[in-house]
């Protein structure tokens, strides 16, 4: 499934914060209709190492690649003019105005003279959310009144809106109940199917077994290694995020003692 | 693909909304606010509760006249702080800002142009209004580049601004007190030449009517262009004939206000109508800092609701980090704030010089804590994100109600103080009680 040319490469990526090395050399690639995987344990530099993706953090060296092409990502401007798009575990929302003006934050539909067209940003909203969730109807209510489903969903609509390529999801379902993570990763799948690419950071390693058709670990700032979901299974994973040795290199007793 | 609880509709488009019963429900389909609408009432309580006490002396042409007049520059100055406290910062230097433009005003009217262009010159009266603004603007993106840029908090870059701005308007006149203005800048203050006459008042109040009409046509517009929700007919027919007719009362009982004695006879005599016996009625009409202040506004609810800028000032008060993802230059739009905060201290200095015909160096002291607490009482709220400018203007409009109630009743200065600040803390409280009832 993965031919031609990855939709993102990231080429040796590092990341300093004074002298701590959240990311080291890391290379990691994505092709579209595909979903990747990229776990590993608190600190592990999963969430630093795609923000420098994402545009919120400034790489110190390393080459990000964009359809083969080399880009320089330097903010969140930018990544999105390549169409990467980020859902933030926060989920990056403003509380205190409604689910459109959310939407298109940064963005917004103008009408003459540039003022605000409020009505078309709906529009467009209702557009995209009658495909996403149709049960949905509070455009006009700030966001924090909605459950985390609802947020989530909003979050989601807006990277669709947008006709994201490349979509980032930074826990997607940490803060859901079991119906509304479902619902989530359905409409996952559905992204996934019109040749969008994720990434996808999660704790949850059944949300990565579930979803993702490759896995990246990573362990203290380094890449552990990528690999096909098919090939391993949920134990020789954990081996990867927890003592950092790959499928061919860990013994049986090490994968016995992941239980103990 | 049920995402909730919610499964009343499961259509794109929104079915017609259940009816609802009830003043609650009446409300709801109004769609008006009801945090505005609550204000309006506690204003008619404290208006009646005053008339009362007073054994009929509030509710009077003449004193509501006065009192629109005197809530105009607060008015205009917490217009400009409801976006700077909706972005989470603050300005306490607003009272001293005010204070060394109006000496930049008042030197440039009183002493220096005269010089150049020569006393009474026409262009006198706008470059001085125009320099105001400008200084005002200056210090105030001069603040907001510290504040935005090198980090330091508001709260101590603006309490600096306190003591440095005031101190340059003691230095630059050495104290003195700066006088006279030029004539057409006291305009700008009101009095009784600085009002629009009665005919003139009837043509605002006919155009404002005019434009809540198109107000509401155009939302109705917008509304069908997409296939919303249309608000029902009668509902939009009673916010447009309540609105009028508010705009109409409050101009035919200003319109009662009749220029005093010799300033009528004057009039009488540039105009050539005879003096009659019973003397006569011209009503002086609204005053120039009125349509100021409420033009202002208009102005500063349009920037805070239909510009980016506005936009982006609620959604940094809502989610600093949110907006910064969503590619907002929020330092950049932080420092604007406190630049088109310095311009409408520009403008009321403005007023409050024209109204005085002087400058006073120290002019505006503690104007920052009445421009803040009109904010904080009309709505805004410090925790960022939540505010509205007419919530502000009703809440310039309440506490000078107050002060100039308490001064019909002969209370005390101190006592006075004591109720405001009272008022003040009481407002804030019921407003913190009720949002955190409705989280729940």
């Amino acid at each position: 499934m993965r031919e031609g040319t990855p939709l993102v490469e990231m080429r040796d990526m590092n990341v300093s914060f004074g002298g701590v090395h959240a990311v080291r050399d890391v290379s990691i690639d994505l092709y579209p209709g595909e979903i990747l995987g990229l776990v590993g344990g608190n600190g592990a530099g999963k969430s630093t190492l795609v923000k420098t993706l994402s545009g919120a953090q400034k790489a110190d060296s390393g080459q990000i690649y964009i359809d083969g092409k080399p880009v320089s990502i330097t903010s969140p401007r930018d990544a999105k003019a390549l169409g990467v798009e980020t859902i933030y575990q926060t989920l990056a929302l403003a509380e205190n105005i409604d689910a459109p003006a959310n939407m298109f934050l940064g963005r917004e539909l103008t009408s003459r003279w540039g003022n605000l067209d409020d009505g078309a940003m709906e529009d467009a909203a209702r557009k995209v959310m009658g495909r996403l969730n149709p049960a949905f109807e509070n455009f006009k209510v700030p966001v924090e009144s909605l459950s985390g489903g609802q947020r989530q969903a909003v979050a989601i609509a807006k990277a669709v809106q947008f006709n994201a390529r490349i979509m980032i999801m930074d826990e997607p379902t940490a803060a859901l109940g079991p119906a509304e993570t479902e619902q989530v990763r359905a409409l996952m799948r559905q992204l996934k199917q019109e040749g969008i690419g994720i990434i996808l950071i999660s704790h949850d390693i059944h949300d990565v077994f579930d979803l993702a058709d490759r896995i990246s670990v990573m362990l203290q700032g380094r890449l552990v290694g990528t690999v096909d979901r098919k090939d391993v299974t949920m134990d020789e994973v954990l081996a990867m995020i927890i003592i950092g040795k790959l499928p061919e290199e860990v013994t049986t007793t090490e994968l016995e003692q992941l239980h103990g | 693909m049920a995402i909730t609880e919610e499964t009343k509709s499961t259509a794109a488009q929104p079915a017609a909304p259940p009816r609802r019963r009830g003043v609650r429900g009446l409300i709801r389909t109004l769609e008006v606010d009801t945090r505005l609408l609550s204000m309006v009432a506690a204003l008619l309580v404290i208006w009646i509760g005053f008339h009362i006490l007073s054994g009929g002396t509030f509710l009077t042409p003449r004193n509501l006249w006065n009192l629109s007049v005197q809530t105009s520059v607060v008015a205009i100055m917490a217009t400009g702080m409801v976006l700077i406290i909706v972005s989470r910062n603050i300005d306490l230097s607003v009272g001293s800002m005010l204070g060394v433009v109006a000496m930049v005003m008042a030197l440039l009217q009183a002493e220096i142009l005269p010089d150049i262009l020569g006393f009474g010159h026409p262009a006198i009266w706008i470059i001085a209004l125009v320099a105001g603004v400008v200084v005002g603007a200056l210090i105030g993106l001069f603040q907001g580049f510290i504040v935005a840029y090198v980090g330091v908090p508001a709260f101590i870059v603006t309490l600096g601004g306190l003591l440095v701005w005031r101190g340059f308007a003691w230095a630059s006149a050495s104290g003195r007190t700066v006088a006279p203005m030029d004539r057409t800048f006291q305009l700008l203050g009101g009095g009784s030449r600085g009002t629009i006459g009665g005919t003139a008042s009837w043509i605002v109040a006919g155009l404002a009517c005019l434009g809540i009409v198109y107000v509401l046509l155009n939302g109705r517009r917008q509304r069908r262009r997409f296939g919303f929700n249309l608000r029902p007919i009668w509902a939009e027919v009673t916010i447009g004939a309540i609105g009028s007719a508010s705009v109409l009362a409050a101009v035919w009982f200003l319109n009662r206000y009749y220029m005093p004695e010799n300033v009528a006879r004057a009039y009488a005599e540039d105009n050539g109508i005879a003096w009659p016996e019973g003397g006569l009625d011209i009503p002086l009409g609204l005053a120039i800092p009125v349509l100021i202040a409420i033009g202002t506004a208009i102005v500063m609810t349009f920037v805070a609701n239909r510009r980016r800028f506005g936009r982006y000032v609620f959604a940094i008060g809502g989610n600093p980090e949110a907006a910064a993802l969503g590619g907002i230059k929020t330092l950049r739009t932080t420092m604007m704030t406190f630049m088109l905060m310095g311009a409408l201290v520009g403008v009321a200095s403005a007023v409050q010089v024209a109204r005085l015909n002087a400058a006073t160096s120290g002019l505006g002291t503690l104007a920052e804590l009445y421009v803040i607490a009109a904010a904080v009482i009309g709505g805004t709220s410090f925790a960022g994100g939540i505010g509205t400018i007419p919530g502000a203007v009703l809440g310039a409009l309440v506490m000078q109600s107050l002060q100039s109630g308490m001064v019909l009743l002969g209370v005390d200065a101190p006592l006075q103080d004591i109720v405001v600040g009272i008022v003040l803390v009481a407002a804030v409280s019921v407003d913190v009680y009720f949002r955190r009832r409705a989280e729940r």
